[in-house]
């Protein structure tokens, strides 16, 4: 009896520190949405009403002009297409090795499998600036090689490359532990049956790996659109700038007229915004595969 | 006839075709190519050029300088000194404040709280956002006629006092932005761990009488270990990595100096110089430990 009651006082209790923490935590939610509205609220008021009135002010006019007078001064629609020229080849050609490695290690067992996956994470995890001077010279040197200086330098190729060899060995690796996961009978019945190498890839495990697939495809396009460093150093031209590098530019030259800036802020945060929501299952499935195993 | 297809099928189950062998050293060589020739045959030359005086221009004007790169940034940078202290800060404040904030929040939202879901997507929203695009945010946030110099009472932008250049808040500011991206990011890596702790060791804890700070101490921190040290590995290697964020408020300028910072700046465009090579192989070394911690986490099982 007064084990119940006991139970029950400390039910309600419970109930109450929870109702306090979840507040705690709501409430800290909306400050971390403030800069994010913040920019948002700027981004559909004219610049003159602020200059005039004062940040605070009631509005006179709320619309969405800021957006296509972005759209049409900073070129907001060509770096975004740059951002996908990019992204797109990359995190095709990302999962593509990532799924023929992790193909070879977990069906194979090959003495050097452990090495490989060893070298490819670590690879991964180096800080970019151990990479960055010989790269950006082995690029002008090959350019220079073929005649063309602008075939690895300044192109969209040479960022897409410099991104798969990087990120492949996170893919790798996510795929590698899902596929350890697949019984391996799958495997032995399609050599019984004489499958070629090739076939056993593509007819067997390529369909089979289509979860960590989407998760990843996901995960990576919104790292390679967000990606920084190297577009700033590789790309030179300002029309094959990414949005990213290109916002660095850009706030330089409005940076008075800060409600245009802000549309362009929240323009370029789109894409990437869509994709997380409408895809967050895929996009915390990644996260999930890569940081376990299994 | 039969037998004799019988004795291919094994041979094939055996030993490779010449095409499989083929197919094969395709499917490992071109992606491990692509790696060392655009990753480790580069950070191996950063390495060595770190020994040399060159301009970054002809390579025949590479020439042996032995320590003398690494003497200068010993003993004659004081920049260096300012960057390992700040990214000291990074590593301090991503430790001690940002990541256990990030498992904290990770754990009540997995305990399902009233608006645990809203609070997950929230939270989050600033991981998918780039840090160029987090720059200029908070630049509209603290920045001339931002929010907060509005509530500071300073309206314009003739007014605003200057934050990121005011150096006894500027570290503070900076990593708070970082926290900003970081405690999501961290909460999420988190909740996808806390999924697979057996739900029933709580419950039993909490029937016996053990509150929720005692359940999440003693139940489902050791629980997570392997998670544990990932976590701490992500933000150390995070921590030495900063560069992004640095590069939007200051530009080159180095008004807040970080070791990624200084590699940039002393090895990019015309006037190179090997000193950023010595940086980057400071930062290198100084990456080591927590990479090799990491590998030694995640690859447990094989390499046993």
């Amino acid at each position: 009896m007064s084990g119940i009651v006991k139970d029950k006082k400390y039910r309600n209790r419970q109930k109450i520190k929870d109702a306090f923490i979840s507040s705690f935590i709501g409430l800290f939610a909306i400050v971390w949405m403030v800069p994010i509205l913040w920019t948002f609220w700027t981004s559909l008021r004219p610049y003159d009403d602020i200059i005039q009135k004062g940040v605070f002010s009631r509005p006179d006019t709320l619309n969405l002009k800021n957006y296509a007078d972005a759209y049409r001064l900073m070129n907001i629609w060509e770096y975004l297409s740059n951002s996908f020229i990019v992204a797109i080849p990359a995190v095709f050609l990302t999962l593509f090795f990532g799924s023929l490695l992790a193909f070879v290690v977990t069906r194979y067992s090959f003495k050097f499998n452990l090495y490989l996956l060893l070298l490819f994470t670590a690879g991964n995890l180096l800080p970019v600036q151990l990479v960055y001077a010989p790269l950006f010279k082995m690029y002008i040197w090959v350019g220079d090689l073929v005649g063309n200086r602008n075939i690895l330098y300044d192109s969209y190729l040479g960022v897409i490359l410099i991104h798969v060899a990087l990120q492949v060995g996170f893919a790798t690796f996510v795929m590698s532990s899902y596929m350890k996961t697949i019984p391996k009978e799958i495997s032995e019945s399609a050599m019984v049956d004489g499958a070629s190498v090739f076939r056993h890839y593509w007819n067997v495990i390529l369909p089979l790996l289509r979860p960590p697939l989407a998760a990843l495809s996901v995960l990576m396009t919104t790292w390679i659109y967000n990606e920084f460093f190297w577009a700033i150093v590789l790309i030179k031209s300002d029309n094959k700038r990414p949005i990213t590098s290109a916002l660095g530019r850009l706030q330089g030259e409005f940076v008075t007229d800060f409600n245009l800036l802000a549309a362009g802020a929240i323009m370029a945060a789109l894409p990437t915004l869509i994709i997380f929501f409408v895809l967050k299952r895929q996009f915390v499935s990644g996260l999930t595969l890569g940081s376990t195993k299994g | 006839m039969s037998q004799s297809a019988t004795k291919i099928r094994t041979r094939r189950r055996r030993a490779f075709t010449r095409k499989d062998i083929f197919t094969l050293s395709l499917f490992l060589g071109v992606p491990t190519f692509l790696h060392l020739f655009w990753v480790w045959i580069p950070a191996l030359a950063t390495i060595g050029l770190s020994f040399t005086y060159w301009n970054g221009v002809h390579l025949s004007d590479i020439k042996w300088a032995g320590l003398a790169n690494y003497n200068t940034v010993f003993t004659a940078s004081p920049q260096f000194y300012d960057a390992l202290l700040n990214n000291a800060y990074w590593l301090l404040w991503f430790t001690f404040i940002a990541t256990p904030l990030g498992v904290l929040l990770a754990y009540q939202v997995d305990r399902a709280i009233r608006g645990h879901k809203v609070y997950e997507s929230v939270y989050y929203i600033p991981v998918v956002l780039s840090l160029a695009i987090i720059g200029i945010i908070w630049r509209f946030m603290l920045g001339p006629a931002g929010l907060v110099q509005v509530l500071l009472g300073n309206p314009g932008i003739e007014d605003a006092i200057p934050i990121f250049g005011n150096y006894s808040i500027n570290t503070y500011v900076i990593l708070s932005i970082a926290s900003w991206r970081h405690i999501g990011y961290i909460m999420l890596l988190y909740l996808a761990g806390l999924k697979s702790v057996d739900a029933s060791l709580r419950e039993a804890a909490v029937i016996d009488g053990a509150t929720e700070w005692q359940t999440f101490r003693k139940i489902v921190l050791p629980a997570m270990a392997p998670v544990n040290t990932i976590i701490i590995v992500i933000t150390v290697i995070e921590s030495l990595r900063a560069f992004d964020l640095i590069y939007i408020l200051y530009g080159t300028s180095t008004g807040w100096p970080i070791l990624g910072m200084l590699v940039f700046v002393n090895i990019y465009g015309q006037a190179a110089s090997m000193l950023g090579a010595a940086y980057a192989v400071i930062l290198f070394l100084l990456s080591i430990i927590p990479i090799v911690f990491y590998l030694r986490t995640v690859f447990k099982e094989d390499i046993k």
